[in-house]
């Protein structure tokens, strides 16, 4: 299988008043299309940093990022942009979709996007909102949609333009049990079934049941690497746990130009 | 396309609360468009007859500052003024304050003026016809007299007049009505010079006409474009006078400048007013979007998209408030009795309207560059 994401020595420093910070520290990682990644650490791990510059919000301070043969270290801010619309897909914890839009609108805001609105990209946001269990909720606001059904429409979003790759954000933290088991096994099943290479960054180890690879960060760096099936099931019933779950805090980073 | 989209999807699903701040803009609307009416109107009621004036120059006492009460220019200056070269015409004008009777007790103050018949300074008739006789006991009444009073052609009018310690009724038969022609804030009634000395308050007539003596003369001129020239050809040419164009002249007329600058500056403060209030609804509704146009942007939304969208939405909430406000102000202004000093003029109306157009954008700057400073990275919970 192809690489469709690699990250080389990847290292992000932070300038703070009491000094420097490696927030993420010589990390490499290679996913492939087809795979589903789970990035997993305690708060202050570096997982989100991570998250950020792959999905190019944020620049290394060193390494390289490849993503579908592109590397990211040449652009400029305005070619990041485009390049995150058109490859990137992304769900986030909250605040996921538009709140004036409906279901359908909001799938189909990354055609618009990318200037491919067009009767086939209608038709297929149908069809990927039916196939995650949202046929009868297309013209329905975000206000009038479960957080697991919020979810879904996001995960419809991040699809829907044939990105290289998909990121999630914690995508469960606001769901219970059942509907966090649904959202992710559709994610990893979508991931799967269209070839696309999957990052999800968890608090929740249960959530790692379904992804093909488990990465365990702490302290900016890669802890450990899970790609063993039993192994992982292992790890998201906390058999193999050595790092407890922690309660997620918000970070400081410097501030970005606009995008 | 897609911010024009955004904007109206946004708009179309939150139609109360746009709705809502389209209605405080029109009623910003109102304000602006009804101060500048009132501006006109007040500004109309001083200077109606000097504007209108059959002329092109009006002449002064020199030393008086251009105060029509305090000129006072006699017989001999009108022959000086008539024999300089390129005035076609003149006519001496005077004025005063007095009451018309009608309808049995009722009163109207009206500014009294006296004209040479046939003169400039008298104005055309819609109605009727013009003054004929210098001694005639016969007036013009101007639209708002007749509005106001219900006189027509061929009707009796009654000024009061107090002449000494007396109050002394004089009957004069109206001949003709003109349009418009307020003076002194007050509509008008024109009559002939000699009956103007024998009516107006105060008056001690002698009778003769070789000592006529008014407040200014209005000039026509052979070519009313070298009025410039003209001012200091009849200024050199005759001695202890002023000459000047119809505008000085109303600018000059006492409170004028003060009443427009005042209703100017409150035109100003209520288009400030404008500014500051949809700058701070659309800042407020920035400061809620924060998250979600940073979600925007990690998606990959650039921000020309998000600019675009908010200015969209600022214009298409200004237009639609600037549009009711004004067929509002429309719709309330024929409900408005004519003698109301309220004149709505084409050109305040598009000036007023122009002018919000043009602040809500203006106002909504700020909100528009708050976006752009918004971080993609907030969609991820990373704050810098």
């Amino acid at each position: 299988m192809a690489n469709s994401l690699e990250a080389k020595s990847v290292t992000k420093i932070y300038q703070t008043d009491t000094g420097v910070t490696r927030a993420v520290d010589s990390v490499s990682l290679t996913v492939q299309n087809g795979e589903f990644v789970a990035l997993v650490g305690p708060s202050g791990s570096g997982k989100t940093s991570l998250l950020a510059m792959l999905a190019t919000l944020l620049s290394p301070s060193e390494g390289e990022i490849i993503i579908a043969g592109q590397s990211l270290m040449e652009m400029s801010d305005r070619e990041r942009t485009r390049f995150r619309r058109e490859k990137i897909g992304f769900t986030f914890q909250a605040n996921n979709l538009v709140s004036y839009l409906t279901a359908l609108e909001n799938v189909e805001l990354m055609l618009r996007l990318n200037g491919k609105y067009d009767r086939a990209g209608r038709e297929r946001a149908r069809e990927l909102l039916a196939r995650l269990g949202l046929g009868d909720q297309l013209n329905n606001l975000p206000r009038q949609l479960s957080g697991g059904q919020q979810q879904g429409v996001a995960i419809a979003r991040a699809l829907i333009h044939d990105p290289a790759l998909v990121l999630a954000d914690e995508p469960t933290a606001s769901l219970d049990t059942e509907r966090a088991y649904q959202v992710v096994q559709t994610f990893a099943n979508l991931i799967h079934e269209q070839n696309r290479a999957g990052i999800m960054v968890t608090h929740d180890l249960r959530m790692t049941a379904f992804a093909d690879r488990v990465v365990q960060m702490m302290d900016g760096k890669i802890r450990r690497v899970i790609d063993d099936h039993e192994e992982i099931t292992g790890f998201s019933r906390g058999t193999l746990s050595s790092a407890p779950p922690e309660p997620r805090a918000p970070r400081l980073v410097p501030r970005l130009a606009p995008s | 396309m897609l911010p024009i989209y955004l904007s109206f999807k946004e708009m179309w699903r939150n139609q109360g609360r746009f709705l809502l701040f389209s209605l405080v803009i029109a009623l910003i609307t109102v304000l602006v468009l009804f101060i500048a009416a009132l501006a006109d109107g007040l500004g109309n009621g001083n200077r109606e007859y000097i504007e209108k004036l059959n002329a092109d120059l009006i002449v002064y006492k020199s030393d008086v500052a251009l105060s029509i009460t305090a000129s006072q220019l006699g017989r001999e200056k009108l022959l000086g003024v008539s024999r300089v070269p390129g005035v076609t015409d003149a006519g001496q004008v005077s004025f005063s304050s007095t009451v018309v009777r009608y309808q049995g007790a009722k009163e109207l103050n009206v500014s009294l003026i006296g004209v040479g018949p046939g003169k400039p300074g008298e104005p055309p008739v819609v109605q009727g016809r013009g003054l004929q006789d210098r001694q005639a006991k016969e007036a013009i009444i101007d639209r708002n007299v007749a509005l106001t009073t219900g006189l027509r052609v061929g009707d009796n009018l009654t000024i009061k007049s107090i002449q000494g310690a007396k109050e002394k009724l004089y009957t004069l038969k109206v001949v003709g009505i003109s349009d418009g022609r307020q003076f002194f804030l007050q509509p008008s009634v024109i009559v002939p010079d000699l009956t103007f000395e024998q009516i107006k308050p105060g008056a001690v007539p002698t009778g003769n006409a070789s000592d006529l003596i008014s407040n200014i003369i209005v000039v026509q001129l052979q070519h009313p474009s070298q009025w410039k020239q003209m001012e200091s050809v009849l200024a050199s040419q005759v001695s202890g006078i002023q000459a000047v164009d119809k505008v000085t002249a109303y600018e000059n007329t006492p409170g004028y400048a003060a009443q427009q600058s005042t209703l100017g500056t409150q035109q100003f403060f209520s288009l400030l007013i404008g500014v500051l209030v949809i700058g701070g609804f659309f800042q407020i509704q920035m400061l809620q979007k924060v998250p979600q146009i940073g979600m925007l942007k990690a998606v990959g939304a650039s921000s020309p998209v998000i600019a675009l969208s908010a200015l969209a939405q600022i214009v298409m909430v200004t237009v639609i408030g600037v549009a009711i406000g004004t067929a509002a102000t429309l719709l309330m202004a024929l409900t408005f009795p004519a003698t109301i000093p309220i004149v709505f003029s084409p050109m305040a109306i598009v000036l007023g309207v122009v002018s919000i157009l043009l602040i809500g954008p203006l106002g909504g700057l700020v909100s528009i560059r708050y976006a752009l400073r918004v971080e993609p990275l907030t969609a991820l919970g990373l704050s810098s």
